[in-house]
């Protein structure tokens, strides 16, 4: 349990006692991540299955890897190999990998809602890896750990996410999480990527990125989706690399010294965020593929019962 | 037996009429007879007590899916026609997005002998406005119109062509035939699955604009305008088409609405609410409290000719998946009146409107010879319990779909008995033949 979650399915149902009870778990099991002898017995004998339905090598990895260290079993399933393609529902699919009895299933999906439906249908814990647009809970976390991480708390922190917001479910989570840890959100982004509404979800809205990085403690560059490029959303990539994009120049005269860059990954080198601004000293792109592995292991571990195993003992 | 039936001590609300108070409706033959304070009744007369009950015409669908031919595992003629009788309703008008379309006499013959055979509610059958509703060539409207086609639609889908719209209505007039019409801009809806707004950012699903609708209904009231055919707007949704359709009343242009009982009491918030249940999946999808406000504004002042329930069946395959991915529409016939007599409670809406938008209202729009307690007009007749309370369970449902976000909830007023043709058809949750 997260709390009183079985589920960790939406950062949007998550207070910010149980947001805390799972990066303050993550610190600790980033400590293991980084000994010689990477593999914790937490939960042998448990299985996590990963129910892929949209290619993802980043997320997937992850799971599997936070797995694989705390000794559980982590079975591959993809959609390419799948009864999808014979016609089999959602929910029978669901159900079917249920009756193999796992503990958890990860489950990403290109519609919003799935990880809930399949939640209904099932007697395990489920993870969302990301739905649709919806939300992506395991990466809100990560964002939340790696950022008190780089700036000591949250509390009275801005931060400024920049991009495809409207198609973003690492905003959403974000968008969810960071006020409940105090800090406050801008985004930014052509209005085309804006979603109707957002504003009502607690953050000011901008379409000038000088304005929205000004001051700010920390930049979150969401990746522009190429596959969407087709929506005539944007004209392309060079006006938009042009405007929103971030360079050493613009990095260097707009954002306060302390400022940190994240990136959900992975990065259109050149578009979002030039070569030089991904690598340079201001980015924690790579802390946070780390600490993914530290929140996926914390997350498991509280939805897998790995504490009241250990009690046992 | 005599043929005479006397419904007694019920109040009579009638707005054809101008009836409005406790009277006896005598029915022989079939007709009714007499609506009168005082009547003397034959000792062999049939009585149904209406003490505490409301007696109206029977109601009147413009707009349901009956799903026969071709799904008739989501619903048959016979199983909507008892769940319309259940829910008051006597006429219903049955759209031809069936498989085949209702686009030739074959269709609609076959659905006027099905309704035949079921001998409950009457069905009237709605033809094509387009060949399989392709939106490519017109329908045969004459011989639609010959085999009992009352209006002509393409329901499920918007006209998208302009040319093929304007020769509908042209072409319509000929058979006065009005058009029955399902409003929304393609290229604006995209992929979205629900309307457009805060909701929709929050469960990161695609949004449809209001004014998807809106500029349909604004290019379709200027064909009326080009053409002088009759328009009647499906499930109006939006402030915009309100103030639309207000605005080309004013006019004096030909143009009618109706509006759904879903989309006069939830918004898009309930579908946030419900997480990501689909049985609040509906095309147009529910929309903002600020378009709730203009559609019940709508209804009470007349710009809204009609309540319709846009009953669309489904069965668990549709719908128990994905929100992306389930179909569109939920069941309404036995619920439109406890949905809209709770926007009566809730002073939207008085009572007189609301049997006037269920009774004479949409039949006036299809020119249907109902929806009225007039001495000679045909004895179809709701008797309905207002002060009734009750909890909807699906599986007591008549319809075949079991797709209504009423499930579980508390529902005020139902249907006790249902007269067609001076034969009682549904009474006390029972339907019978």
């Amino acid at each position: 349990m997260i709390g009183r979650h079985k589920h960790c399915i939406a950062l949007e149902d998550f207070s910010r006692e149980e947001i805390l009870e799972v990066i303050d778990l993550a610190v600790s099991m980033k400590e293991v991540l980084q000994r010689p002898i990477k593999k914790v017995p937490s939960l042998r004998g448990k299985m996590v299955v990963n129910l892929f339905f949209e290619a993802s090598t980043r997320t997937r990895s992850s799971f599997e890897t936070a797995a694989k260290i705390l000794s559980a079993d982590a079975l591959n399933w993809t959609s390419s190999s799948s009864s999808v393609t014979k016609g089999e529902t959602l929910v029978d699919t669901a159900k079917n990998l249920e009756a193999m009895r796992p503990d958890v299933l990860v489950i990403r999906h290109s519609a919003g809602g799935a990880p809930r439906l399949v939640a209904e249908h099932v007697g395990c814990s489920v993870v969302s890896a990301g739905d649709g647009a919806h939300e992506h809970p395991s990466q809100g976390l990560l964002d939340c750990f790696t950022l008190r991480e780089k700036l000591g708390t949250l509390e009275g922190k801005t931060v400024a996410i920049v991009g495809d917001v409207s198609h973003s479910r690492v905003a959403r989570s974000d968008l969810h999480a960071f006020p409940k840890l105090g800090a406050k959100v801008r985004l930014c982004g052509p209005p085309t990527m804006m979603p109707a509404g957002v504003e009502r979800l607690g953050a000011t809205v901008h379409t000038d990125l000088r304005e929205a990085v000004d001051g700010a403690d920390a930049v979150i560059m969401l990746r522009i989706q190429h596959e969407r490029i087709g929506d005539p959303l944007i004209p392309g990539t060079r006006e938009y690399s042009k405007v929103w994009g971030l360079n050493a120049k613009k990095a260097a005269d707009w954002l306060k010294p302390s400022c940190v860059i994240l990136h959900p990954g992975p990065i259109n080198r050149g578009v979002e965020l030039s070569p030089e601004v991904a690598d340079g000293p201001r980015s924690v792109i790579l802390d946070q593929v780390q600490n993914g592995v530290a929140v996926r292991m914390a997350i498991l571990y509280l939805l897998a019962g790995g504490a009241g195993e250990e009690a046992r003992a | 037996m005599s043929d005479v039936l006397f419904i007694e001590g019920g109040r009579v609300i009638d707005p054809a009429g101008g009836v409005d108070g406790v009277r006896t409706v005598v029915i022989r033959d079939g007709k009714v007879a007499e609506v009168a304070e005082r009547v003397e009744r034959p000792r062999d007369a049939r009585v149904l007590d209406a003490r505490n009950r409301w007696v109206t015409p029977g109601f009147v669908d413009l707009h349901v899916h009956l799903r026969e031919p071709g799904q008739e595992y989501k619903e048959t003629v016979a199983t909507g026609a008892r769940a319309a009788v259940a829910g008051g309703f006597t006429a219903v008008c049955a759209m031809p997005n069936t498989k085949p379309v209702n686009d030739c006499a074959a269709v609609t013959e076959l659905v006027l002998a099905r309704a035949a055979a079921a001998g409950l509610a009457r069905v009237y059958p709605v033809g094509a406005i387009s060949k399989g509703s392709g939106g490519e060539e017109l329908a045969e409207y004459g011989e639609l119109k010959a085999s009992g086609c009352v209006a002509l639609s393409d329901d499920g889908r918007p006209v998208m062509s302009s040319a093929l719209m304007r020769r509908a209505l042209e072409y319509a007039r000929a058979f006065g035939l009005p058009l029955t019409v399902h409003e929304e801009d393609l290229h604006l809806v995209g992929k979205g699955v629900m309307h457009e707004g805060a909701a929709a950012t929050r469960l990161g699903l695609k949004g449809i604009p209001s004014q998807a609708e809106d500029v349909m209904v604004l290019r379709d009231i200027a064909l009326v305008e080009l053409t002088g055919g009759r328009l009647h707007v499906a499930h109006v949704s939006t402030a915009g088409a309100v103030r639309a359709i207000r605005e080309a009343k004013r006019r004096g242009l030909p143009v009618t609405g109706e509006v759904t009982p879903h989309h006069l009491a939830l918004t898009d918030d309930d579908v946030a609410a419900s997480g990501y249940s689909t049985d609040f999946k509906m095309n147009p999808p529910l929309r903002s409290a600020d378009d709730v406000r203009a559609c019940r504004e709508g209804l009470a002042d007349g710009t809204l000719d009609a309540i319709a329930t846009d009953h669309a069946p489904h069965s668990a395959v549709e719908k128990d998946v994905e929100f992306d991915a389930a179909a569109n529409g939920i069941v309404g016939l036995e619920t439109a009146f406890s949905v809209c007599l709770g926007l009566v409670r809730e002073g939207a809406l008085t009572e007189r409107r609301l049997v006037e938008a269920l009774t004479a209202g949409p039949a006036r729009v299809f020119g249907l010879p109902a929806g009225t307690l007039a001495r000679g007009a045909a004895a179809d007749v709701a008797v309905l319990d207002a002060a009734a309370e009750w909890t909807l369970d699906p599986a007591r449902l008549q319809s075949k779909g079991r797709n209504t976000p009423w499930k579980g909830r508390r529902l005020a007023g139902r249907c006790t008995h249902t007269i067609v043709g001076g034969r009682i058809v549904h009474e006390e949750g029972k339907a019978d033949r």
